[in-house]
C-alpha cells in the first residue's frame, strides 16, 4: 500500500508492533483471554545519522476497540469510503492454517492487518483530521459518549426502504461492489484448496527422501548418490511452507479489498437513504399541498378523513378553516425548506461521496495491480527454487 | 502432450552412444534429428546403422543432452568389466516399431514391426523385417526360460490388462508397451549368449511364427534342467547367492515403495490441476468487471493456464515413461528370483547325488559315476553363468536407474522453467503499464 501523504503523516510515524495476550474480566463478569495490540505514535523528523529515533507514545488497545472506532467514522462520515478492519475470524483458511484466534500466526496477520488499518485512514485525506482518531492513537480514554452516539445512529442505517430515483452511477457501484465481492470470496476459496493440493504434492516427495535413502544402504556404487538425492527431496518438501506462508500475504491483500466491498456498498446504502429522506419530504410536500388546494377550493380531490368527517358532521366555520389554511401554509412553507435541505443535502453526498469513489478506484486499482505483481514474483521464486532442487537432485543422479 | 513419434528405450548394456536414449529426455520438443550428428559424436562406424528408420532412433541434437550423451558414454567405459561385450563385434540390432491394430471377426490385435539387421552367420539375410504381437514375444520369452535356465531372461511388459480399467488399444498403452518390447528385445540381442539362441532366430526371421515350430527345435538344442528331480534339499548356499537373494528381495520391495509414492504424487498432482483450472477460470471471470485490471487479470489467469498445461505434461511423463520402467524392474526382479532357485535346486540335486554315490561307493579308486560329474558340472556351468549374468545386471541396472532417475529431474525442472517464463513475461507486462502510467501521469 502506498501511504498517501497527509497533514497527519507527515507529523508523526504510526505503527502497531507488538501483540500481548491479557485475561481479565468481561462485560458479564466472565474471565476471558484476548489479544492487544500496541499502537506506536512518534514523531516524523529524519533521524539525524547515528542519532536515535525519537521514544515513541504507546498504548495498548484490543480488536473490539478498533471495531469502535471504525463504527463511529462509518457514522460519521456516511459518504467515505471506509477502510475495513483485518477479518474477525479467520475465513478461507487451508488445512494446515490455524482457525483459532488465539493462534499466534493469525496474531502476527491480525497485527499487520490493523496498521494496516490505521495507515489507510491515515492517509485518507478527509478521514486523517478526524479528532477522535487522533484521539484513538494516543489517548488511552475512549469517551464512552462516542458509544452512545455509534449506537444510535447505526440503528438507521439498517432500516429497509425502497428508492425511486437513486443515482445510476451508485446503482452500477453497487452491482459492481457485489460482483466483485462475489468474485473475490470465489477466489479466495479456490485458493486455500489449491494450497491444500501443492501442499500435498510437495509433501508427498518427501517420502522418495526415505526410501533413496534404505535404497542407497544395499548399494554400492549407486549409495552416495541416492542419499543425497534424497536429502534435497527433504529439501523439496520441506520448502513449500515458506512458499505458502508468503502466498498468505496476497490472499491477505485481496481479502482486504473483499471487506472494501462491504463499505462501498454501505456508502451506496447511505446514498439511497438520503434519496429516500429526499423523497419522502417532496412527498410529504405534495400531499400538503394538495390538501390546502382542497381547503381553498372546497373541492376533495383525495380520501381524507377530515373530508368525510366534515361531510358527515357539517362544515366547519369560515374562522375554522382560516386558522387551518394558515397553519397549512405554513407547514408548507416548513415543507419547501424541507425539500431544499434535503435537496442540497443529497447532491452533497453525491458530489462528496462520488469524489470518494473516484479516489477509492485509483486506489483500487493500484494497490490490486501491486498485489497481483507480487504474487507473480512469488510464483516465480517458487520455480526458482524448484529448478534449485531438481538440478540438485539431478546432479546427485548423475553421480550415481 | 505426449511424445509423438514411437522411440526405442535404451538398451541396457554397451552400446554406440547414438542409440542410447533418455526415456525421459527432455528433447522431444526440439528439431528434428540429425543422423549425421549421432555419427561424429559416436565416432563408431556402426552407430550409422541405426535400426529402423531414423525418426524413432535418432538423436535430437540438443547441448545437453549432447552433454548427457557423453556423460554415459564415459561412465559405460569406465565400467567396461564385463568380459563378454565388445563394441567391436557388435553384429545384430533389432527395433520394435510402428504399432499397427489388426481387426478380424475372432478379435482385435495389435501387431508390432520387428527390424532386424545383422551380420552374423547364423543368419540366411542381412536384413530382416517382420510383424509380431505380444503372444509371441512371449512364446519367445518361454522358450528362451526353458532353454537357457541357467541364464537372466529380461522380462516382458505385464500380460495381462483388465479390461474395464485400461484401455488396451489406445496410443499411450500401445506406445508403452512397444517400448517395453523393445527393451526386451535389445537387451536378448545384446546378450552373449541368448542372442544365439535359435528361438530367437525364428522369432527374428520367419515370416509366420507357427509357435509349433518351437517343440522340434526344442530336442535339437539338448538337454534342458528344467526337470530337475525334486527333493533334494539344499544343504548350504554359497554366500555370494545368499547376498543376491537377499539383495533382491530389499531392492524389490524399495522399487515398490518408489511406485506408490510415484503413484500417490500423481493422484495428488490431479487434484492440485483441478483446482488449478477453476483458479485460472475465476481471475478471468474477475476480468470481466475490471477496466484498468482487466489486462492484468486475464494475464494472470494466463499464467494459470500455462502452469496447468505444464502440470499435465509432467505427469503424463511420469505416468508414461517412469513407472512403466519402474515396474518391468519389479518383473526383472521376480524373474531373477526364479533363476536363483533353479540354481538352488541344481546344486541340491548335486549335492544329493554326490552323497548317494559316496555312500554306495565300494573303494575309494573308483571314479565318480558319469551322472554325478554331469550334475556337477552343471552346478559349476550354472554358478558361473549366472554370476557372469548377474555383473552384467548390476551394471544395466546402475544405467537404466541413473537414467530414469535423471530424467526425472529433467521432467521437473522443465516444467519449473516453463512456469517460471509464464509470470515473468506477466510481470514485464505489468510493470510495462506500469511505467505508461507513470509517463502518462507526468505528461
Amino acid at each position: 500500500m502506498v501511504e498517501r501523504e497527509t497533514a497527519l503523516l507527515r507529523k508523526m510515524e504510526i505503527n502497531v508492533t507488538e501483540a500481548e495476550k491479557r485475561s481479565g474480566k468481561n462485560t458479564v463478569n466472565m474471565q476471558e483471554t484476548y489479544t492487544v495490540y500496541l499502537i506506536e505514535t512518534r514523531p516524523a523528523e529524519t533521524v539525524p545519522e547515528g542519532g536515535t529515533p525519537a521514544v515513541p507514545d504507546t498504548l495498548w488497545r484490543r480488536y473490539s476497540e478498533f471495531e469502535l472506532l471504525r463504527t463511529y467514522l462509518l457514522v460519521t462520515y456516511p459518504y467515505i469510503i471506509i477502510p475495513p478492519l483485518p477479518e474477525k475470524r479467520a475465513e478461507f483458511v487451508w488445512h494446515k492454517l490455524s482457525a483459532d484466534n488465539l493462534d499466534p500466526d493469525f496474531v502476527e496477520r491480525r497485527r499487520v492487518g490493523l496498521e494496516n488499518f490505521l495507515l489507510r485512514v491515515a492517509s485518507h485525506p478527509v478521514l486523517s483530521n478526524d479528532k477522535i482518531f487522533f484521539r484513538f492513537l494516543t489517548e488511552l480514554d475512549m469517551c464512552d459518549l462516542v458509544l452512545h452516539q455509534v449506537d444510535s445512529r447505526l440503528k438507521s442505517l439498517s432500516a429497509m426502504f425502497r428508492v425511486k430515483n437513486p443515482d445510476k452511477r451508485f446503482t452500477a457501484l453497487k452491482q459492481y461492489s457485489d460482483e466483485l465481492n462475489t468474485v473475490i470470496s470465489h477466489l479466495l476459496r479456490v485458493r486455500a484448496r489449491v494450497a491444500d493440493r501443492l501442499y500435498g504434492v510437495y509433501k508427498v516427495h518427501g517420502n522418495y527422501g526415505r526410501v533413496f535413502s534404505e535404497w542407497s544402504a544395499i548399494e554400492k556404487e549407486m549409495g552416495d548418490g541416492l542419499q543425497s538425492a534424497g536429502h534435497h527431496m527433504d529439501t523439496y518438501a520441506a520448502s513449500i511452507d515458506d512458499i505458502l506462508e508468503e502466498e498468505e500475504h496476497y490472499a491477505d491483500q485481496v481479502k482486504e479489498y473483499l471487506f472494501y466491498t462491504d463499505a462501498v456498498r454501505s456508502v451506496c446504502r447511505k446514498h439511497e437513504l438520503s434519496q429516500y429522506d429526499l423523497e419522502m419530504a417532496a412527498q410529504d410536500l405534495a400531499y400538503k399541498k394538495q390538501q390546502k388546494e382542497e381547503l381553498a377550493t372546497g373541492i376533495v380531490r383525495v380520501f381524507s378523513l377530515k373530508g368525510m368527517t366534515s361531510k358527515l358532521f357539517g362544515q366547519e366555520s369560515q374562522e375554522q378553516r382560516e386558522i387551518r389554511l394558515a397553519a397549512l401554509e405554513q407547514s408548507i412553507q416548513e415543507g419547501e425548506e424541507t425539500v431544499k435541505e434535503k435537496n442540497a443535502e443529497c447532491q452533497e453526498f453525491v458530489r462528496t461521496a462520488w469524489e470518494d469513489i473516484e479516489r477509492f478506484k485509483e486506489q483500487k486499482d493500484k494497490d490490486l495491480r501491486e498485489a497481483l505483481i507480487s504474487y507473480a514474483v512469488v510464483q516465480i521464486s517458487m520455480c526458482k527454487k524448484g529448478i534449485q532442487v531438481w538440478s540438485n537432485a539431478k546432479e546427485c543422479f548423475s553421480k550415481m | 502432450m505426449s511424445v509423438g513419434a514411437p522411440r526405442g528405450l535404451a538398451s541396457s548394456g554397451q552400446k554406440p552412444i547414438a542409440e542410447i536414449l533418455h526415456p525421459l529426455s527432455a528433447t522431444e520438443e526440439l528439431l528434428s534429428p540429425g543422423p549425421d550428428v549421432t555419427v561424429t559424436i559416436g565416432g563408431d562406424k556402426e552407430a550409422g546403422l541405426t535400426n529402423g528408420t531414423p525418426v524413432e532412433m535418432s538423436s535430437p541434437a540438443s547441448a545437453s543432452s549432447l552433454f548427457n550423451r557423453l556423460q554415459l558414454d564415459d561412465d559405460l567405459e569406465a565400467d567396461a568389466r564385463d568380459p563378454y561385450s565388445s563394441t567391436e563385434t557388435r553384429d545384430l540390432f533389432v527395433t520394435v516399431d510402428d504399432p499397427k491394430k489388426h481387426v478380424s471377426t475372432m478379435e482385435t490385435y495389435i501387431t508390432y514391426r520387428v527390424s532386424t539387421k545383422t551380420t552374423r552367420i547364423e543368419f540366411d539375410l542381412p536384413e530382416y523385417c517382420v510383424r509380431r504381437r505380444y503372444q509371441d514375444f512371449d512364446w519367445l520369452r518361454i522358450k528362451l526360460e526353458d532353454s537357457q535356465p541357467t541364464h537372466l531372461i529380461p522380462p516382458l511388459p505385464e500380460k495381462f490388462v483388465m479390461k474395464g480399467v485400461v484401455d488396451r488399444f489406445s496410443e499411450e498403452f500401445v506406445e508403452t508397451r512397444m517400448k517395453a518390447l523393445d527393451k526386451f528385445l535389445k537387451r536378448v540381442a545384446d546378450h552373449p549368449v541368448l542372442s544365439f539362441n535359435p528361438h530367437l532366430n525364428v522369432f527374428l526371421t520367419a515370416k509366420d511364427l507357427n509357435k509349433r515350430q518351437g517343440l522340434a527345435l526344442l530336442s535339437k538344442v539338448g538337454e534342458s534342467v528344467r526337470h530337475v528331480a525334486g527333493g533334494y534339499k539344499l544343504r548350504t548356499r554359497p554366500a555370494e547367492f545368499c547376498a543376491m537373494g537377499e539383495y533382491l528381495d530389499t531392492f524389490s520391495q524399495k522399487l515398490g515403495t518408489i511406485d506408490r509414492i510415484a503413484q500417490r504424487i500423481l493422484k495428488e498432482q490431479s487434484e492440485y490441476l483441478t483446482e488449478l483450472r477453476e483458479y485460472g477460470t475465476v481471475y478471468s471471470s474477475w476480468a470481466g468487471s475490471e477496466e484498468e485490471l482487466r489486462r492484468p487479470l486475464e494475464g494472470v489467469a494466463g499464467c494459470v493456464t500455462t502452469c496447468s498445461g505444464a502440470l499435465e505434461d509432467l505427469s503424463e511423463n511420469m505416468s508414461q515413461d517412469f513407472l512403466p520402467v519402474l515396474r518391468e524392474y519389479v518383473l526383472y526382479i521376480e524373474s531373477m528370483k526364479n533363476v536363483l532357485r533353479k540354481r538352488d535346486q541344481t546344486q541340491a540335486e548335486y549335492e544329493g547325488r554326490l552323497e548317494a554315490a559316496i555312500l554306495r561307493k565300494q573303494d575309494d579308486r573308483t571314479p565318480m559315476p558319469a551322472e554325478v560329474e554331469k550334475c556337477q558340472d552343471k552346478a559349476e556351468c550354472f554358478n558361473a553363468d549366472l554370476k557372469a549374468d548377474w555383473d552384467r545386471w548390476q551394471s544395466n541396472k546402475r544405467q537404466d536407474f541413473k537414467q530414469l532417475l535423471t530424467g526425472m529431474a529433467d521432467k521437473n525442472i522443465n516444467y519449473y522453467d516453463k512456469c517460471q517464463a509464464a509470470w515473468e513475461s506477466l510481470i514485464t507486462l505489468l510493470q510495462d503499464k506500469q511505467t505508461e502510467d507513470k509517463t502518462s501521469e507526468t505528461n
